[in-house]
């Protein structure tokens, strides 16, 4: 199937004279870390479908600079801010795309103070879009009937009050969607946020993720779905934790919305 | 002789208010310790949040029971107030219940107060109970040992008294209870008194009069020390409350300056800085002690209701860390106290005591073990944000220490070398493509 995938960078586009529609800012996770390249796929697959003119920056991609940030490290934020801002408005960037909760804050909240000014779109916004610009459609198929619950991303949710859009999304492809008892602007966080994910947890008695892993599966569901890499790691190590990883798989919504097309 | 209690009354009004203003300005002043910070802005959504947040308690009803009360006690306490005024017009002309003459409308007034007299009393019960019978969770965390919890209950005795007053000295004015108009509660306490003598039930009706008034001037006083002070400043804190989104963590002036610096080839790093260039430059970069947080910080955290609704929706705390968006705020304000006392007996100048924020009241433990997820932000019934404080101390922690925890150290390194948080070429990160 890879081959098929189709992926120009701005580079490309530059040197042909064109400007995509927008730029798919595919994260550090995204772009090196096993589970969520599969979500970076699966989302250009759906690119693809819909025929979307997009670009990555592929090697001219740099970190945001968030964990640096969230740890306290404001320099060398704003150092991988500015550089990030001086690439692409060489480019002329106007609109960006990304699977990544993380990268959407940053560079949405916090790099307009810096000179950097674009119309940023999570992928679950962009997908939804698309939808109901009649550019994709979506239907269940293996997922029709199944009960999926979502997961919250703090830097989608309550940092930046996307609540609806995967959720319309799952309910798009016929499954069942349930609630945890604590979702939306009340989700727990799933341990991994303000640079957790690259230490270990501080002296406690439980793992944050094995405590959010159980009120997911409180609901019953069949998929956890996540809309973030960082969640979709630590939801998958909650789900192991739990020996439940045969019973129920933990999916970004563009994998979901990818898979049900047979992509 | 005869204009005695006027007098006295006018004496204790001066004492009660005079002292009040007094630690009003000392709060001021201890609040404008803080960095200084632009919010000028956007004053309309300001109001409108004002109005939304303080005034319609719009946050406390997300958990109904304990908001529908504490909107009974709000309500109760703001509308009996009015009361307040009557008594204070009786107490200087020494006139008595100069309002009744507007006959049915006081009546009603009156008849209002008790009602609300009433279930403010059954609300605070209710508070007392949560606290102390049903031992609900938030109440018993470690940082509530101590004068918090005692503030916590007192703040409940204050009140029951109060309201107690109030009622005892509807039911003693014989001429009150004998107009029949507004004695709704007060009718049925009469007759606990039927068997005093006429002038036994005025001097209780006095003593009443008296205890309520000096009461309220004491419980006014008693604000600036404890977690009470919310009544008032939840106004101010949620008029400066953060506007931008939750996410949106303020960029570090001090640093995007050295940035452009490094950045812009025409700035000649060895020219002598230009006239008065060295004051700009911030002694540190993030904040180890109150006076390096923001003024509007500091504000949060003398606003700080103690009521832990932020702890208990903290993921840290939830799994056992040390962490507690509570005690983040109230060892703010603990500590500012401290630096308070000690301007006021150095003569003004704070003199270093060898303490600071960091350290003395807040570990490192603790602010390690945040994820940023904004639950204590959106949780606070008051715009609280406790996150900011600590990331500004982190900041501190690693761009003046380097006292991170060796692999958030590593993590930083990875991204100053090739761009990502792990070990990675940037030269591999379009890889996954032909994968
Ligand atoms: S932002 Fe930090 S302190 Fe606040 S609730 Fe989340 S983990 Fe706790
Ligand atoms: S910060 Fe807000 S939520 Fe937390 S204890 Fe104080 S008032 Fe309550």
């Amino acid at each position: 199937m890879s081959e098929l995938l189709k992926v120009p960078t701005m580079a490309e586009f530059m040197a042909a004279g064109k400007q995509p529609e927008v730029l798919f800012w595919v994260g550090c996770a995204g772009s090196f870390d096993d589970r969520a390249k599969k979500i970076t796929k699966a989302f250009v697959k759906l690119l693809n479908k819909a025929n979307v003119e997009f670009a990555v920056l592929g090697t001219e991609e740099s970190c945001t600079g968030d964990p640096a940030k969230r740890s306290g490290n404001e320099f060398l934020f704003q150092m991988q801010a500015v550089t990030n801002i001086e690439v692409m408005n060489a480019y002329e960037i106007k609109k960006i795309v990304t699977a990544c909760p993380h990268c959407f804050n940053t560079i949405k909240n916090e790099y307009p103070e810096l000179g950097g000014n674009y119309e940023v779109m999570h992928h679950t916004q962009f997908l939804k879009t698309l939808l109901s610009e009649g550019r994709l459609t979506i239907e269940g198929g293996q997922y029709k009937g199944k009960r999926i619950t979502f997961h919250d991303p703090c830097y989608l949710g309550r940092a930046n009050q996307v609540y609806e859009a995967p959720r319309d999304l799952i309910r798009k492809l016929d499954a069942e969607l349930v609630e945890m008892k604590s979702c939306k602007s009340r989700g727990l966080c799933c341990g991994a946020g303000g640079a957790q994910m690259f230490k270990e947890p501080e002296k406690g008695n439980k793992d944050i993720n094995v405590e959010r892993t159980e009120q997911a599966l409180e609901t019953k569901p069949q998929i956890i779905a996540a809309g973030c890499p960082f969640c979709n790691t630590m939801m998958t190590d909650g789900v192991k934790n739990k020996e439940k990883e045969n019973d129920v798989a933990v999916m970004d919504i563009a994998e979901l919305i990818a898979n049900a097309q047979d992509l | 002789m005869e204009y005695l209690p006027q007098l006295l009354f006018a004496v204790a009004l001066v004492i009660g208010i005079g002292y009040f203003a007094r630690n009003v300005k000392k709060l001021m002043r201890n609040i404008k310790l803080g960095r200084a910070m632009d919010v000028s802005d956007n004053k309309s959504q300001r109001w409108k949040n004002m109005t939304m947040i303080a005034l319609g308690q719009s946050k406390m009803v997300k958990r109904p029971i304990a908001g529908f009360l504490h909107v009974v006690v709000y309500v109760g306490f703001v509308v009996i107030n009015i009361e307040v005024l009557e008594i204070i017009i009786d107490g200087l002309t020494g006139k008595h219940r100069v309002f009744s003459s507007a006959g049915s409308i006081y009546g009603f007034l009156i008849g209002t107060f008790e009602i609300l007299a009433v279930l403010v009393f059954v609300s605070v019960v209710i508070f007392w109970l949560r606290r102390n019978v049903i031992k609900l969770k938030r109440f018993l965390s470690s940082e509530m040992k101590g004068w918090p919890k005692s503030d916590g209950n007192m703040i409940l005795y204050f009140e029951m008294v109060l309201m107690t007053l109030f009622l005892v000295m509807n039911a003693t004015d014989l001429k009150f209870q004998a107009m029949d108009s507004g004695n709704i509660i007060s009718q049925y306490i009469t007759p606990w008194f039927s068997n005093f003598s006429e002038h036994s039930i005025h001097l209780i009706e006095r003593s009443a009069w008296w205890f309520h008034i000096l009461g309220i001037l004491v419980f006014l006083n008693y604000l600036y020390f404890s977690k009470h002070l919310h009544i008032l400043l939840a106004f101010p804190n949620t008029y400066y409350g953060k506007l931008t989104p939750k996410g949106q963590f303020e960029n570090n002036e001090a640093v995007t300056k050295e940035v452009k610096m490094m950045m812009d080839p025409n700035v000649d790093p060895f020219a002598a800085p230009p006239e008065g260039a060295e004051a700009a430059v911030p002694a540190k970069f993030g904040a180890s002690d109150v006076q390096d947080l923001s003024w509007v910080n500091l504000l949060n955290a003398y606003t700080c209701t103690e009521c832990g609704r932020c702890t208990s929706e903290c993921p840290a705390n939830q799994t056992g860390k040390a962490l507690s968006p509570r005690k983040i705020m109230m060892d703010t304000r603990d500590r500012l106290e401290e630096v308070g006392k000690n301007i006021d007996s150095n003569k003004g100048s704070f003199k270093d005591d060898g303490k600071q924020l960091l350290g003395d009241y807040i570990t490192n433990e603790e602010l390690w073990a945040c994820t940023s997820c904004n639950a204590c932000v959106e949780a606070c019934p008051v715009s609280i944000d406790p996150l900011n404080i600590i990331m500004q101390m982190r900041q501190y922690l690693v761009m003046e220490q380097s006292a991170a925890p060796m692999e958030l150290n590593n993590m930083m390194t990875n991204i100053e070398n090739n761009g990502a948080p792990w070990p990675y070429n940037q030269m591999d990160r379009l890889n996954w493509k032909n994968e």
